[in-house]
């Protein structure tokens, strides 16, 4: 059974259909790539994953449960789907590491000293160890998008979501946030990226999604949809950012 | 440490315009100095304005009677802080049980934002220990605080909600795919930060209160300004006026410039 299964979603702004329908399977320990022009709906698609924007038709079951009916509580629901932003949105008035012990808790109710340990050992495991008690205006963007990446972590959600997280990095510190990435790859973490690097989703993608117009165009391993797509518009869209 | 020739061009620049602003500003002050002098009126003006004797002998007692104005200001703003706090809490309510509440704090804040402070001292001062309620509750200071209290706090809460909504809603977002609840997120992120933005807005407004508690004299109260009005009857001179407008000066200009200067501080940061 898939951990996260999309069926006929659909999401509208005020009369502007943004997405249209979209169905998607996701595996657990699988890493899917979402693709597509600027507004063809990648972060919206994101959003409506972890319940940040309500679902207008359409289902999405997690491990088999209706999780976008409408009323449903989502706060349960979002602490086991973590979600990282294109622009960090850590909070500017807590340290790194308040930022990563929020959550835990408030959420879980856990002390700050229960809580402590796992957030050290995240920190340490992504080079911050030594950036804990700095604040986010005090990091690199490299390094606030890596303490976004662990406040989310904290968490231990079941699946991550990544919103476009290096497109607001200046180039060399892209890399470093992509290393976060491959390593929660071999952890077998479940993930879903929306990214314009395409050789990254080329190396480490199981499955590339090519989003246009709020629908799923094509869907296949990276080799096929980035080597040799089969849509006319997938080709036209990898032409312009190849 | 040698110079770039911008920095002598600019220190050039900058002596000439103090040179300017100096000479300009002594011209001003001997004209006033000259003039105002030769105006009729004015050996009478000095007489009951500016009077020395009066002054020293008046002075101590103003200030024994400000002491009561700092009192009234110390009891009453932690109210009107924790009051704003409430309503513009209120205001931001969604649950539609609770609407009344929400209700009630929008009618509030535009009936107390609405009226002159004065008005309100008046209606509440009077009006309810028109009542006829036994003491303590016959007050003029407890009532005329309450109007302070009141007045002061709807603008303190409109303060508080536009600092709340000048928080990006990505703020929320973030908080809420953590799946911290509606209020946690509010206390937690939202709420720290939009009460360090409006510091500033809320310190002016607490200066303008500090001002404000001499209307309660028209109530009763003998705060500083009733006492000036006192000795005015009795040595049949303006001079305690200049005394009580010294006194507040030396509180609000120091605390006007630190707002100022808080509220610099405050864009810097956020450019
Ligand atoms: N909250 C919103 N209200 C109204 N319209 C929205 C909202 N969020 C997104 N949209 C619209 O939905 C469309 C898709 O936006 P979305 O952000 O999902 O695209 P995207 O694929 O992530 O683009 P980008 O690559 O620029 O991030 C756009 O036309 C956008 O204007
Ligand atoms: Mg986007």
């Amino acid at each position: 059974m898939s951990l996260l299964r999309l069926e006929q979603v659909q999401k509208a702004f005020g009369g502007n259909a943004v997405i249209r329908g979209v169905d998607l399977e996701i595996g657990a320990g699988e890493m899917v790539c979402l693709i597509g022009a600027s507004g063809s709906g990648k972060s919206t698609l994101l959003r409506l994953m972890n319940l940040l924007e309500p679902v207008d038709d359409g289902r999405i079951w997690l491990e088999g449960v209706d999780i976008s009916e409408p009323g449903l509580d989502p706060q349960p629901i979002r602490q086991r789907i973590g979600i990282v932003f294109q622009q960090y949105n850590l909070f500017p008035h807590m340290t790194a590491v308040e930022n990563v012990l929020l959550a835990p808790r408030r959420v879980r109710g856990q002390s700050r000293e229960q809580a402590r340990p796992s957030a050290e050992a995240l920190f340490s495991r992504f080079g911050l160890a030594d950036r804990m008690e700095h604040y986010p205006d005090q990091l690199s963007g490299g390094q606030q998008q890596r303490v976004a990446i662990i406040r989310a972590l904290a968490m231990q959600p079941q699946i991550m979501l990544f919103d476009e997280i290096t497109s607001a990095l200046d180039p060399e510190l892209v890399g470093e946030v992509l290393d976060v990435l491959r390593s929660l790859r071999d952890e077998g973490m479940t993930m879903v990226l929306a990214t314009h690097e395409m050789a990254f989703a080329r190396e480490v993608a199981d499955r590339v999604c090519f989003l246009d117009g709020g629908r799923i165009v094509e869907m296949g391993p990276p080799e096929q949809v980035l080597g040799h797509p089969r849509e006319a518009r997938t080709r036209a869209f990898l032409s312009r950012v190849l | 440490m040698t110079q770039t020739r911008r920095q002598i061009f600019e220190a050039r620049q900058r002596r000439r315009a103090s040179t300017i602003a100096a000479a300009s500003t002594a011209g001003v002050l001997l004209a006033l100095i000259v003039l105002i002098p030769m105006a009729p009126g004015w050996e009478a003006v000095k007489r009951s304005f500016f009077n020395p004797e009066v002054f020293a002998r008046t002075f101590p007692g103003l200030l024994e009677a400000f002491l009561l104005d700092v009192a009234i200001f110390a009891w009453c703003a932690p109210l009107i802080a924790a009051l704003g706090l409430l309503v513009a809490l209120l205001r931001d309510l969604r649950s539609p049980a609770l609407y009344p509440l929400r209700l009630a704090a929008v009618v509030y804040t535009d009936i107390f934002r609405g009226l002159p402070v004065i008005l309100v001292i008046y209606l509440i001062g009077f009006g309810i220990p028109g009542l006829g309620l036994p003491r303590p509750w016959n007050s003029p200071y407890l009532w005329g605080s309450l109007a302070l209290i009141l007045v002061y706090a709807a603008y303190v809460a409109e303060v508080i909600r536009s600092g709340i909504e000048s928080v990006h809603d990505s703020q929320r977002a973030a908080a809420l795919s953590l799946g911290l609840s509606q209020s946690d997120t509010m206390r937690y992120v939202i709420l720290p930060q939009a009460l360090r933005r409006v510091v500033p807005a809320n310190m002016n407004l607490f200066i303008a209160l500090q001002k404000d508690v001499a209307l309660l004299s028209f109530i009763g109260p003998v705060e500083i300004f009733r006492q000036a009005g006192v000795y005015k009857s009795l040595l049949a001179n303006f001079t305690p006026y200049v005394g009580a407008a010294l006194i507040f000066l030396a509180i609000t200009i120091p605390a006007t410039r630190y707002a100022d200067h808080l509220m610099n501080r405050e864009r810097r940061r956020r450019t």
